[in-house]
C-alpha cells in the first residue's frame, strides 16, 4: 500500500481549474520528484496534499486513510510536513523559534532535543545562527531553516517544494546531497523541483506535470534518459 | 445668539488660548492623570492590534466589545446591591472581593462578546474569502448593531454612578496629589499588559499567534489550527477590554452609557497605530503616550482640545513615522 495516493485530484482557483484528474502514488521510503514548467500546477499539487488548498474533484489517501477533506493543521499531526516554496521563514523569528514552530503540532515533546541535534548536524549553518532573525538569513541558509524546520514535525512524508529555487550552484548541490541524506534516514520525500536534471537523478521514480495533468511517470533515469524530456526540461537539443 | 458668538470672537481669541502656565502648573497632575487614562487606552488598544495584526482587519466593533464590558462591571456592583448615591464605606477585603468578581464578569463579558462577534460577524465571511472592504463595512455594522442593542435594551441615558471607592490621594509626588484610583488602574494595566506580552512571546498558542500573524499559510502548515487561533486572538483582546472597562467605571462612574465606547474606541485605536500597529509594546506606549499628551494639550490650549490634540498628535507621528513609533511588529512583514 502507498504512503500517498492521489486519485484523479482536481484544484480549482475560482474558475481556473489548476489541477485536473491528477493520480499519483509516493511508496514509503522513496524520493519521489514532480517536475514541470513554470505555472504546471506543482505549487498546487502540494497545497492540495497538505490541505491549504481544497479539493474540487478526487481523493487524498494517506497510510490508508482518506485526508481528502481532513484539516490541515491535522494533516501535520498525521506526519505530512512541507517546506513551501519561497521558504515560508517567518521573518520576525529567530531561527530557534522557526525550528519550534516546525515541532509545533508534536505532543512528544521531551523528544524534540533529538530532532533539533538531526537538524543541527544535517545544517551545521543553522546551529550558528539560533538568534538571528529568520528574515535577515540569505537565500540559501533560509532554505536550510525552512526543510530544518519541516524534519522538526519528525514527519513520514517530507514534501519539499523548489528547494534549489533562486540558491546560488554550490547551495543547490549541497541541498540535493541533503535531500538524499534525510531520505537514507527513513524519510520519504515527495520533491518539487524545476532543476530536473539534479531532482530525477536523486529521484527514485518522477512524474512530469503539464499544464494542470501528469503527461509521463518513470524512474527517474528512465526520464533522465529519455529525449523528449531532455528536450523539454534538461535543456539538451 | 449670533450676536455672542460674534462679541466672543471679537474679545480676542478666547476659543483658543496658549496658557504655558497651566501647563507647567499642572504638569505633574496631568502626568499622572495622562498616564492612568493611557492605560485604559492601552488596554483597549490591545485588542485592536492583536486583530490588526493576526486579520489585518480594523475590528471598529472593539470599542462596544468594551462597552459591554462596562455594563457587565456596572450591573456586577448592581448585583452586589449597591445602589446609585453616596459611597458605601467598605472594608479593605471585601472592597477588593467586590473589584475582583466585576473584574471577572467584566473580563468573561467583553471576552465572550468578542468571541461571538467573530463567530457570527467575520468567520462566515472568512469562510467566503470577502474582500477585506466587506471586513471594513461588517465591523462597522456591528458595532452600530452592538450600541443599538444597549439602546433598546437600557435606554439612551446613561446609567445612575454607583462608586465602590471615592478617588482619594494616597501619597504626594512632586506636590502632586496621586489618588488610589490612579494607583489601581496603572498597576492593574502594567500586570495585565506584562501577562500579554509573556502569553504572545513566550507561549506556544502565543507563538502561533505570531506566525498566523507573519505567514498564516505557513503557519498552517506548521500544525497551527488558524480558525483556533483567530478565536483566541479575539478573546484576548475582549478579556482585555474587559479590564479596561472595570478601571473606566472606576473612574468615570456615570460612564456606563450605550455609546461610552465611542471616543474611547477610537483614542485606543489611535493609541495602536501611534505606538505600531500590530505591535503590543507599541499599543502601551502609544496608549500611555496618547493619554498624556491629550492632558497637557488640554491645560495649554484649553478643555475643548483634548481631543484634537490626540489626533494632531497621532497625523504629525505618522508624518514622520508612517508605521508608528516601534513599527509592525507582531505581523512583521508579510513580505
Ligand atoms: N492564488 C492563485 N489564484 C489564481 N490562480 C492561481 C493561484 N495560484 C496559482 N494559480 C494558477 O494555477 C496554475 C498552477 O500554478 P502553480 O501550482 O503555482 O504552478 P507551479 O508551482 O507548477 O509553477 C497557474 O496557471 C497559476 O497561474
Ligand atoms: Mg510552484
Amino acid at each position: 500500500m502507498a504512503l500517498l495516493e492521489l486519485s484523479t485530484v482536481s484544484v480549482h482557483y475560482g474558475r481556473i481549474q489548476a489541477l485536473s484528474d491528477v493520480s499519483l502514488t509516493v511508496e514509503q521510503g522513496e524520493i519521489v520528484t514532480l517536475i514541470g514548467a513554470n505555472g504546471a500546477g506543482k505549487t498546487t499539487t502540494m497545497r492540495a496534499i497538505s490541505g491549504i488548498r481544497p479539493l474540487s474533484g478526487g481523493t487524498i489517501t494517506f497510510d490508508g486513510e482518506d485526508i481528502s477533506t481532513l484539516r490541515a493543521d491535522l494533516r501535520v499531526v498525521r506526519g505530512i510536513s512541507q517546506s513551501p516554496e519561497g521558504r515560508g521563514v517567518f521573518p520576525g523569528m529567530t531561527v530557534m523559534e522557526n525550528l519550534d514552530m516546525g515541532a509545533y503540532s508534536r505532543k512528544d515533546r521531551k523528544n524534540l532535543a533529538e530532532d533539533l541535534d538531526r537538524v543541527f548536524t544535517l545544517f551545521p549553518r543553522l546551529a550558528e545562527r539560533k538568534n538571528q532573525a529568520g528574515g535577515t538569513m540569505s537565500g540559501g541558509e533560509q532554505q536550510m531553516l525552512a526543510i530544518g524546520r519541516a524534519l522538526m514535525a519528525r514527519p513520514r512524508l517530507l514534501l519539499l517544494d523548489e528547494p534549489s529555487m533562486g540558491l546560488a550552484p554550490q547551495f543547490i548541490q549541497q541541498i540535493f546531497r541533503i535531500i538524499t541524506e534525510i531520505n537514507e534516514q527513513g524519510t520519504t520525500v515527495l520533491l518539487v523541483e524545476q532543476n530536473a536534471q539534479q531532482a530525477l537523478s536523486r529521484a527514485h521514480r518522477a512524474y512530469v506535470l503539464e499544464t494542470g495533468s501528469i503527461s509521463r511517470t518513470g524512474t527517474g533515469q528512465e526520464l533522465l534518459n529519455d529525449a523528449s524530456i531532455k528536450e523539454a526540461y534538461l535543456g539538451v537539443a | 445668539m449670533n450676536h455672542q458668538v460674534v462679541t466672543y470672537l471679537a474679545e480676542g481669541v478666547d476659543w483658543i488660548r496658549f496658557d504655558v502656565d497651566a501647563l507647567l502648573g499642572q504638569f505633574w497632575n496631568n502626568t499622572i492623570e495622562g498616564l492612568s487614562q493611557g492605560s485604559i487606552y492601552a488596554l483597549v488598544a490591545l485588542g485592536y492590534t492583536l486583530v490588526y495584526g493576526v486579520l489585518r482587519l480594523i475590528n471598529f466593533a472593539h470599542s462596544e466589545v468594551f462597552v459591554f464590558g462596562v455594563f457587565a462591571a456596572y450591573f456586577t456592583f448592581y448585583g452586589l446591591g449597591f445602589r446609585p448615591g453616596p459611597t458605601v464605606t467598605l472594608g479593605i477585603g471585601e472592597l477588593i472581593l467586590f473589584l475582583l468578581l466585576a473584574l471577572i464578569a467584566a473580563m468573561a463579558v467583553s471576552g465572550a462578546t468578542a468571541v461571538v462577534l467573530e463567530r457570527v460577524a467575520y468567520r462566515p465571511l472568512r469562510r467566503r474569502n470577502a474582500p477585506s472592504l466587506v471586513f471594513l463595512i461588517t465591523a462597522i455594522g456591528a458595532s452600530f448593531v452592538m450600541q443599538q442593542v444597549l439602546f433598546i435594551w437600557r435606554g439612551g441615558n446613561a446609567e445612575q454612578a454607583i462608586r465602590l471607592l471615592r478617588p482619594e490621594p494616597v501619597f504626594t509626588v512632586f506636590n502632586t496629589a496621586v489618588t488610589n484610583i490612579q494607583i489601581i488602574t496603572v498597576l492593574a494595566a502594567l500586570v495585565l499588559l506584562v501577562v500579554a506580552d509573556t502569553f504572545i512571546n513566550r507561549t506556544r498558542l502565543g507563538r502561533g499567534i505570531r506566525a498566523v500573524a507573519q505567514d498564516p499559510d505557513t503557519a498552517t502548515l506548521m500544525g497551527v489550527n488558524k480558525e483556533r487561533v483567530i478565536m483566541i486572538t479575539f478573546l484576548v483582546g475582549g478579556l482585555l477590554a474587559g479590564a479596561a472597562a472595570l478601571f473606566y467605571l472606576m473612574k468615570i462612574p456615570q460612564g456606563a452609557s450605550y455609546q461610552g465606547g465611542f471616543l474611547l474606541g477610537i483614542k485606543a485605536f489611535t493609541a495602536a497605530v501611534l505606538g505600531g500597529i500590530g505591535n503590543l509594546r507599541g499599543a502601551l506606549l502609544g496608549g500611555l503616550l496618547l493619554g498624556v499628551v491629550e492632558n497637557y494639550g488640554q491645560s495649554l490650549f484649553g478643555g475643548d482640545w483634548r481631543d484634537i490634540v490626540a489626533f494632531v498628535l497621532l497625523i504629525v507621528i505618522l508624518m514622520f513615522r508612517p508605521t508608528g513609533i516601534l513599527g509592525e511588529s507582531l505581523g512583521k512583514a508579510r513580505v
